[in-house]
């Protein structure tokens, strides 16, 4: 599983980052990005989906792998 | 605390809408539910002409739509829009700003309320806390709102600006008359304003021949492509910083222990899972959240399939907005452990909340000091509980009987 926040999207209300800052980290102006390659260490998938369905601009999309 | 000026009843929510009536102030939630059913985007010819979205889904889009919604006036009053209004920059630089100019004033700011920095203020926001319940917590009562929620974002925010903190009665006078006294003439309007742009003048001439570190020291310094900031952009940003940051917190801080001094379970639960505090304040953001913004309208335009116009206000109810079933499930309900939550209490698009780190921080310390010192309580008379009236809502008095203290 891989999380991505659009950048275009985000406006920075850092609930991502609130939620899992294992998955989000956050720029100097609040501004929210995944961290690495957006890669979900195992056991985080809760929290990946948790961080999606708190944003309120649904800039963060989860790709799934079979 | 409805307007003071007397407004004329309402007839008609529908076609006469004014959001200072004392049935709003009361309890708006059944007003804007009918609403949604009803009449989805309701107009009133009060204040010249002012729309009113319901659903979420019409309140978001207006907030996308910066080409038609303008934010140069965001506070509805008996100040036609128009005359005097300054666009892209507007009188509060950025809440008051539309592209281009928008992003260039917002960046100045978000670093100081991006959430690292925000962090790091906790310390002494939850030292305030503890020091205000120690002054009540013996006399088995308190105003949870004038005695408690009203002094936090008030000094936090006069400390960020450095601003003499025996100031802060006169800063929520200005936050009264700016943005609940709305109906008050003109005139009365604007010496309250000159009163309130005079201190900022005094307060810049200070931080001019003396800089420390603080925002109005910082904003005194910033510069944009090279120039400093214009004196009516540094006044109009610390208008902005040291209105929009009092009323609203202070507001949430009360609505949520009004909720919990009725709701013994949700007390209860709290006490005995203090790791669910930070998902119930997302829900006490959603239910009771504070603000409701405005727009006017830059162009001729549809919205929800209603014909808006040109130079018309347009209220956005983002508290409307989180209450609207189609958005939410069980949207009327008070659940403090729902775990999906995209309210728009911040608001949504480019003018999210730029407080909203710090007010987020404000209101869970707040929640949490008290209850660790206070949790159970209840409402010690519902009648003597009061609303603020405008567009920004929450309790301001509050009086509450502690049933067990630690």
């Amino acid at each position: 599983m891989k999380v991505h926040v659009d950048a275009d999207k985000c406006q920075g209300h850092n609930r991502c980052y609130a939620l899992a800052p294992e998955l989000f980290d956050v720029d100097d102006y609040g501004n929210a990005h995944e961290i690495g390659d957006g890669t979900v260490p195992p056991g985080l998938e809760d929290k990946a989906r948790l961080a999606v369905a708190n944003c309120p601009e649904f800039a963060i999309t989860i790709e799934e792998h079979s | 605390m409805s307007s003071s000026s007397g407004v004329p009843p309402v007839a008609d929510w529908a076609s006469d809408f004014d959001h200072t009536d004392p049935g709003w102030v009361g309890d708006p939630f059944p007003i804007w539910d009918d609403l949604r059913r009803t009449c989805p985007v309701a107009h009133s010819a009060r204040y010249g002409g002012v729309y009113l979205p319901t659903r979420h889904d019409d309140i978001a889009a207006v907030a996308y739509d910066t080409e038609h919604f303008s934010s140069c006036r965001v506070v509805v009053s008996t100040e036609p829009p128009g005359e005097g209004d300054a666009p892209p920059v507007g009188g509060a630089p950025p809440i008051t700003s539309d592209p281009p100019f928008h992003a260039v004033a917002r960046r100045l700011l978000l670093p100081a309320f991006s959430p690292k920095p925000i962090d790091r203020l906790e310390p002494v926001t939850r030292q305030l806390c503890r020091s205000l319940v120690d002054e009540f917590v013996g006399d088995g009562r308190a105003d949870a709102s004038a005695q408690y929620a009203q002094h936090i974002p008030v000094t936090i925010i006069a400390q960020m600006l450095g601003f003499p903190l025996e100031d802060a009665d006169r800063f929520r006078r200005w936050v009264h008359e700016a943005l609940e006294d709305v109906a008050a003439p003109p005139e009365v309007r604007q010496e309250a304003f000159l009163e309130l742009e005079g201190y900022l003048d005094a307060q810049i001439d200070e931080h001019e021949a003396s800089p420390r570190e603080d925002l109005t020291s910082f904003l005194l310094d910033a510069r944009i492509d090279g120039q400093p900031l214009g004196r009516e952009h540094v006044r109009g940003t610390m208008v902005l910083l040291l209105l929009a940051g009092i009323d609203t917190t202070w507001s949430a801080i009360g609505a949520s222990l009004w909720h919990l001094a009725q709701h013994p379970h949700d007390r209860a639960r709290l006490e005995a899972e203090p790791e669910l505090l930070p998902t119930a304040c997302e829900e006490f953001l959603r239910a009771y959240a504070p603000v409701t913004m405005a727009r006017v309208v830059a162009h001729d335009t549809e919205l929800g399939g209603v014909p808006v116009q040109a130079g018309q206000w347009l209220l956005l109810p983002f508290p409307a907005a989180n209450r609207d079933p189609e958005a939410f499930e069980r949207a009327g309900e008070v659940l403090i452990d729902r775990a999906e939550n995209r309210h728009a209490a911040f608001g949504l698009g480019i003018h999210r909340c730029l407080g909203s780190n710090l007010a987020r921080m404000e209101l869970r310390v707040a929640v949490e000091e008290w209850l660790r010192r206070i949790p159970d309580f209840e409402l010690e008379d519902a009648a003597a509980v009061t609303w603020s009236a405008g567009q920004v809502r929450g309790p301001r008095h509050l009086p509450l009987r502690f049933l067990r203290t630690a």
